[in-house]
């Protein structure tokens, strides 16, 4: 009895021992949980045999000036066009301030870099395009690869789902898409073979 | 619990024996045989039989299909055509499966139309409203991973346009967004890996649903029931015993609405679908017009009437969320619109806005169908954060009646309309 009435006369003044050890208690068990919480989470992410399968080869020969083909990268389409000097003298004319996403978007460029056209593509091979094919707007994939599709009114690509135009650089010119479709990382192994990833 | 004098008595000594030990028949007695109802609840107050048949509808198909079903990117498609072909009555748990979801949400609607109406959110039932906008988000994620099980072309890009949505915290926290993406799909974009967990959700969430329905029975039954004039039973002549009265009624309720299903099943099954969804789902190539199932569709007019990512993407989620606010934003005195002369003009324009952004959900997002969609949005917001909360407060409503017997009998205590007591039928 004595010591209730203490440990009552406690908490009326101020934190007992036993209210510090009820919350450190609760504090370790909860950060315990948080803990044990990670693996369940963490197992959702790409698996490692998702991220093996991270690199694809691609032969360019067979595309003519003009041309595009459609690859697949990591599941996704990536589009590759071997533009046309009209195609990219129009591309690299645009001024930076005229583009609402001025950031090259380039996985093998920082985020800062300007969206230019040189950002855009490798050096000495600026002819070819090579692009993530997926709208940054909510994901469908734009039309524009076969020569029969509508290329928008920029000449590049069209998203159908939502309305967004891409320029001959890939570069968002009009629609709810809020950037440039991405630039995958890749490199040149020869003049005509790249290796994505 | 409303609390209310038992007439459970049970005769047989097996249930003399089990009410001693675990009383569940005189609990379920108390809830669902005596519980009083109030004496004039209309039609609108069978939707909840409707709901909790539906949900048993969609459970008892669904595990069926998942018998014969495979969740793999590769044979997905060809078992959900091998259930319809093969399987013996495969066709009918399809159909019955697949527009029973359509019909549990065309019964979510009214019943949540019907407590809009009535003010049936308004103090003591807010724990019970919230309830049921957190059933009504488990029925939309389960339905929309449903849909993606088919693997058909519209079950592909809406998961793909859907889970991008989140894509849009990128514009908040550079990165974040792709990898809340990427976590969602297990990888770099929507495949196999994605059709599985969605799988194993599917099959989980409607048991969360019943979870979440059990608790808002709970709070139906602390509360009680509204009914059309908006006041509490006072007295017992104020209600009725909810058998035979009310469940009756919801079994009549329940032979209507299953003839429209029926209907559906037999002669329709794939009106309300997307022709789209019987190709196989293709990566590489986008169907010219993306539209979600009928019963998403106000919520897909909203996210494009809003030429912003991002903020198309919170106004379709505050959408939803801004239930939760309205027995706070309702300010008036009155529960019930009936009583309510100038909030019942606004209501039914609101009715009129939701089925307007229904419609332009499924146009493609060009021209004048931007327009409309963006005035309908605006409409939408405006109706609970401002119409709600002034209307509530400048308005004059009606005259209530005393109490719910005398809303239907009259002050002299004979059912309104009817000048004698009903002679004897002649024949
Ligand atoms: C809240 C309850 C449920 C809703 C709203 C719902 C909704 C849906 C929808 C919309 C589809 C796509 C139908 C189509 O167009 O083909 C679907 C498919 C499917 N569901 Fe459910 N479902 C529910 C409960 C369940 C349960 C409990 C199971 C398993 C035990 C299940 C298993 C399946 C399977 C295997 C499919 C794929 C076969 C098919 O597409 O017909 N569902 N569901
Ligand atoms: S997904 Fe391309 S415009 Fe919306």
């Amino acid at each position: 009895m004595q010591r209730e009435a203490d440990l009552a006369s406690h908490t009326a003044e101020g934190p007992s021992r036993r209210d510090f050890i009820v919350i450190a208690a609760q504090a370790f068990a909860g950060v315990g949980a948080a803990l044990a919480l990670w693996p369940f989470i963490h197992q959702m992410n790409p698996d490692a045999s998702t991220q093996a399968l991270a690199s694809t080869e691609v032969d360019l020969s067979p595309v003519k000036e003009g041309q595009a083909i459609t690859v697949v990268w990591r599941g996704k389409p990536v589009f590759i066009r071997n533009r046309t000097p009209e195609e990219i003298k129009k591309a690299a004319e645009v001024k930076i301030s005229e583009l609402s996403d001025t950031s090259a978007r380039n996985d093998d460029l920082p985020e800062k870099a300007p969206a230019t056209d040189l950002n855009r593509t490798k050096k000495g091979h600026e002819n070819w395009l090579v692009l993530v094919g997926i709208c940054t707007h909510l994901g469908c994939i734009p039309k524009g690869q076969s020569l029969s599709d509508s290329r928008g009114d920029f000449g590049g690509w069209f998203c159908p789902c939502h309305g967004s135009h891409y320029d001959t650089a890939g570069r968002i010119r009009k629609g709810p898409a809020p950037r440039n479709l991405e630039v995958p990382p890749y490199a040149f192994m020869s003049d005509t073979k790249i290796k994505i990833g | 619990m409303a609390t209310h004098e038992s007439t459970y008595r049970p005769t047989s000594s097996i249930g003399k024996w089990m009410d001693a030990r675990l009383p569940v028949a005189r609990m379920m007695h108390a809830q669902f045989v005596d519980f009083p109802t109030p004496r004039n609840i209309n039609y609108l107050w069978t939707t909840g039989g409707l709901l909790s048949f539906f949900l048993g509808v969609q459970i008892v198909t669904g595990i069926v299909l998942a018998m014969h079903f495979a969740p793999t990117a590769a044979d997905a498609f060809n078992s959900v055509e091998h259930i319809r072909r093969d399987v013996n009555y495969g066709w009918l748990m399809r159909n019955l499966h697949a527009v029973g979801a359509s019909m549990f949400f065309l019964a979510v609607y009214i019943h949540i139309g019907r407590g809009l109406y009535y003010g049936s959110y308004k103090a003591p039932r807010e724990v019970l409203w919230i309830i049921g906008v957190v059933i009504l988000l488990l029925m939309m994620a389960t339905a929309f991973m449903g849909y993606s099980l088919p693997w058909g072309q519209m079950s592909f890009w809406a998961v793909t346009v859907i889970t991008n949505l989140f894509s849009s915290v990128d514009s908040i926290i550079p990165g974040l967004g792709t990898r809340i993406v990427q976590w969602l799909w297990g990888g770099y974009s929507v495949s196999g890996t994605t059709l599985t967990r969605f799988y194993s959700l599917h099959y989980l969430l409607p048991f969360v649903i019943a979870g979440a329905v059990g608790l808002h029975i709970w709070a139906l039954h602390v509360a009680g029931q509204n009914n059309p004039t908006g006041l509490e039973i006072k007295t017992a002549s104020d209600s009725v015993p909810m058998t035979p009265y009310a469940v009756m009624k919801d079994g009549f309720a329940l032979a209507v609405f299953v003839l429209l299903f029926a209907w559906f099943v037999f002669y329709v099954p794939d009106y309300l679908g997307h022709p789209d969804n019987y190709v196989e789902a293709n990566p590489l190539s986008t169907p010219p017009h993306i539209v979600p199932e009928w019963y998403f569709l106000p919520y897909y007019a909203i996210l494009r009437a809003i030429p912003n990512k991002l903020l198309g993407v919170i106004a379709m989620f505050s959408s939803i969320l801004l239930l939760v606010f309205i027995p706070w934003l309702d300010t008036s005195r009155v529960r019930s619109a009936k009583y309510r002369p100038v909030y019942k003009w606004f209501f039914w324009l609101f009715i009129i806005s939701v089925v307007a952004l229904g419609y332009l959900g499924s146009k493609p997002p060009e021209g004048a169908y931007v327009l409309w969609a963006r005035i309908f949005t605006v409409y939408y917001f405006l109706h609970f954060l401002v119409i709600m909360p002034i209307v509530g407060v400048t308005e004059n409503p009606l005259p209530l009646p005393r109490s719910i017997a005398e809303s239907v009998l009259g002050k002299s205590g004979q059912p309104v309309g009817v000048g004698a007591p009903a002679a004897p039928e002649r024949r």
